[in-house]
């Protein structure tokens, strides 16, 4: 399935609402494009500092109908190094529900001259029903819609994997956790494929795989250690609490005793694994602390190459062609 | 299109007579709203039908005419007239207008506004609790003698198999059919698609098939308890209908419908987050699809009904999840049906069956065939005239239907309601 709603007719990007359906050629055009934003690898010193002008004049709004402080934080940053002006709009659900429908609230914000809308919903679908409804001239740049895309966080996350381990056709990615309820999940599911990953794995306990995922071309793990074996990256979800709610499991102790990556499970893989997490990190549940920050984490890379990807997005969606950094 | 006649003959029509059995080309007369014997003539008017095929009016097994309680959706007027001009000579409200059809008060106000509207007949299932809460049993023998035919709990679920069984029971020492949407609400969790690699994708809140067939079992096993009566409304799953299969094997008194774009669409129909698609019970899996055809096709289930539920365009103006179930299936119904004609699933007298005849006999109504002295409900249908469904000229106040812009060859040129 592809979606050409959010591509241009010669192929470019017009909105990011989703990595399903993006070639390879073009995904490895946003992780290059991000390669120059985001400093050496082992300078430590990012995009820090940088300035870009390519959206000089544009206006990005960051429309978040979800909490969220990490990535609104990282798309501001983004969008401010390229010398944009942005909003930040936090609208709690109550406010639409006050009489304005999520149409009214677009169109309210178009009426402003915005060029990008970057949106956190809590409905999947929620981007692609912005795009269809935004005005031509106006782009849309999902920030996670319900449990269906992050298509930044998997960019950031396959970007990060490629400056380790170039060599997708030799990984075995496993993805632990709360694989029904993520959009990061699915997300990177779709990436690694596209990058062409050997094997790509889900584990966790049933309730939280959703049926019908190997379609997504996946196996599925409902034991750790076999879904971890052998293993060169370990994505880890992030466990909502809430989980407890609702039967899908019966504590955070359970979850961590079967499916959490401690440092006896560590020391059983392979010794150059890398382990990563889309935060925020729940210590002592999915990950133990000391793995968090250990030497095989990559969590902090992640949020740093955040910025460079998102900048390259909205560089790639705003910008003027080839003019690109 | 359609017309109120004194007296009228109607010539060289193919009639499909569905409880006669009989599919004939020749003549019906009609005579103060009633069918009489062609040589009780003379008559006022006639009417050539070329060969064209005659069917008895249709009887929507479930539709939502949304007045009272939702008439920014549609009115007893818009859609009772949809209705009509399709063919459509009855339909059967559900109960869960706002307010409830609950008492007889009620049933009294929804016949005198569908009489002003003077479109399509309306039929009313009665609630099968107060309020459809679930828990105390609404006045059954009060909302039968006001003229409801049957009892209904809509898509709110019954608290209990205690409730379900005692309503059971209390609905059949009064000779009330009871009919069921089989979806447990617990397992169906607020979900909006079919349990499968679709939703998983889309990540979709998922039903399950577990959700119909568990509660099917439920009420099958209560009434092989009880005897009584029911009919399972809008079927969306291969294992409904083999549950139903058992049921009918085991000479249960049990019927059943399913909607008429459960034939034709599947989950794929949600891709690209298509709220025209979003139906509860959710379109299943292509195998789903081909099992009810299958069993429509046998005359396993019954009868296809429109399950017609117009809404106003804001409704459908969201994400996917939160866009009101629904499709504005009323000017559908009989041109779908006529697909399966072509297919050669039903013949065009199994068709006017599954339209007509069976849906009447369910409701207990003294119509669906050409007996003298039946109302003379009756649809004309051109089987082979193209045309395209366009928003723009539909009657329905809903524009709310994923076929807009298709074609479609035949449908009801005429219809005459007795």
């Amino acid at each position: 399935m592809t979606h050409p709603l959010q591509l241009t007719p010669d192929g470019r990007l017009r909105h990011l609402l989703t990595v399903e359906g993006l070639s390879r050629p073009l995904l490895t055009d946003i992780l290059d494009q991000a390669e120059r934003y985001a400093g050496q690898p082992s300078s430590n010193r990012g995009s820090r500092g940088l300035k870009v002008p390519l959206l000089h004049g544009k206006t990005v709004v960051n429309l978040f109908f979800e909490a969220s402080t990490r990535t609104r934080m990282t798309f501001e940053l983004a969008a401010k190094r390229l010398s944009a002006d942005v909003l930040n709009l936090q609208i709690a659900a109550s406010s639409t529900s006050k009489g304005e429908t999520l149409l009214d609230t677009l169109k309210t914000m178009e009426a402003m001259q915005v060029d990008m809308f970057v949106i956190r919903h809590e409905a999947s679908g929620a981007a692609h029903f912005f795009a269809q409804h935004a005005a031509p001239e106006v782009a849309i740049l999902n920030a996670g819609d319900g449990r269906h895309a992050h298509p930044t966080q998997a960019l950031l996350d396959v970007f990060t994997i490629r400056r380790h381990r170039p060599d997708f056709e030799n990984l075995t990615v496993a993805i632990v956790g709360d694989i029904l309820h993520s959009r990061v999940a699915r997300s990177d599911i779709h990436a690694l494929r596209i990058l062409g990953a050997k094997e790509i794995r889900v584990v966790g306990p049933r309730t939280l795989i959703p049926a019908g995922i190997e379609a997504m071309g996946v196996t599925v793990h409902n034991d750790i250690d076999s879904g971890l074996a052998d293993a060169d990256v370990v994505i880890l979800l992030r466990l909502q609490k809430e989980r407890m709610v609702g039967a899908f499991l019966p504590s955070t102790g359970e979850f961590h005793r079967d499916f959490g990556l401690t440092k006896a499970r560590l020391a059983k893989l392979k010794p150059e694994v890398l382990v990563m997490h889309p935060g925020p990190i729940n210590r002592g549940v999915e990950i133990e602390g000391d793995v968090a920050y250990g030497e095989r984490s990559l969590i902090l890379e992640q949020v740093e190459h955040g910025i460079a990807v998102r900048m390259a997005v909205m560089g790639m969606i705003l910008g003027d062609q080839g003019d690109a950094a | 299109m359609s017309a109120f006649l004194n007296n009228l003959l109607i010539r060289n029509a193919r009639l499909l007579d569905p409880l006669a059995g009989t599919d004939s080309v020749g003549d019906l007369a009609i005579r103060d709203g009633l069918i009489v014997s062609v040589d009780s003539g003379p008559f006022e008017e006639t009417f050539d039908a070329a060969g064209r095929w005659l069917i008895p009016g249709i009887v929507d097994l479930c539709a939502r005419m949304r007045e009272p309680g939702a008439t920014q959706k549609g009115t007893m007027r818009s859609e009772t007239h949809a209705a009509l001009a399709s063919g459509i000579t009855a339909v059967c409200l559900p109960p869960d207008t706002s307010p409830v059809i609950d008492n007889t008060a009620m049933v009294n106000r929804v016949n005198r506004i569908a009489k002003k509207a003077a479109g399509a007949y309306v039929h009313m299932l009665g609630a099968l609790t107060k309020g459809l809460g679930g828990e105390a049993l609404a006045e059954i023998s009060a909302l039968k003698a006001a003229g409801c035919v049957g009892v209904s709990n809509g898509l709110n679920p019954v608290a209990s198999p205690l409730v379900a069984r005692r309503a059971l029971e209390y609905a059949a020492s009064l000779g009330m059919t009871v009919h069921v949407v089989p979806l447990d609400a617990a397992l169906a969790n607020h979900g909006c698609a079919h349990e499968g690699a679709i939703a998983t994708r889309l990540g979709l809140a998922a039903i399950p098939v577990a959700a119909e067939a568990l509660a099917m079992r439920q009420w099958i096993s209560l009434v092989e308890d009880t005897g009584a009566r029911v009919h399972f409304g809008r079927l969306s799953s291969a294992r409904a209908v083999e549950l139903l299969a058992s049921a009918k094997r085991l000479g249960l008194p049990v019927t059943a419908d399913v909607a008429a774009h459960q034939l034709f669409m599947t989950d794929a129909d949600l891709e690209g987050f298509n709220a025209m698609a979003h139906v509860i019970p959710p379109l299943r899996a292509a195998s789903d699809r081909d099992a009810l055809r299958a069993a429509v096709g046998s005359g396993l289930i019954d009868a296809i009904c429109s399950d017609h539920q117009p809404h106003e365009l804001d409704a459908k103006t969201n994400p996917l999840p939160q866009t009101e179930p629904g499709i504005s299936a009323l000017e559908t119904l009989l041109p779908l049906s006529l697909r399966l004609v072509e297919a050669g699933l039903l013949t065009p007298l199994s068709l006017a069956a599954r339209l007509a005849g069976s849906p009447a006999q369910i409701l207990g109504l003294s119509q669906g065939g050409f007996a003298l002295g039946a109302r003379a409900d009756l649809c004309l249908i051109d089987p082979t005239e193209e045309w395209r469904l366009d928003g723009r000229n539909m009657l329905s106040a809903g524009r709310n239907t994923p076929f807009i812009g298709e074609t479609f060859s035949g449908r009801a040129i005429r219809v005459w309601r007795g």
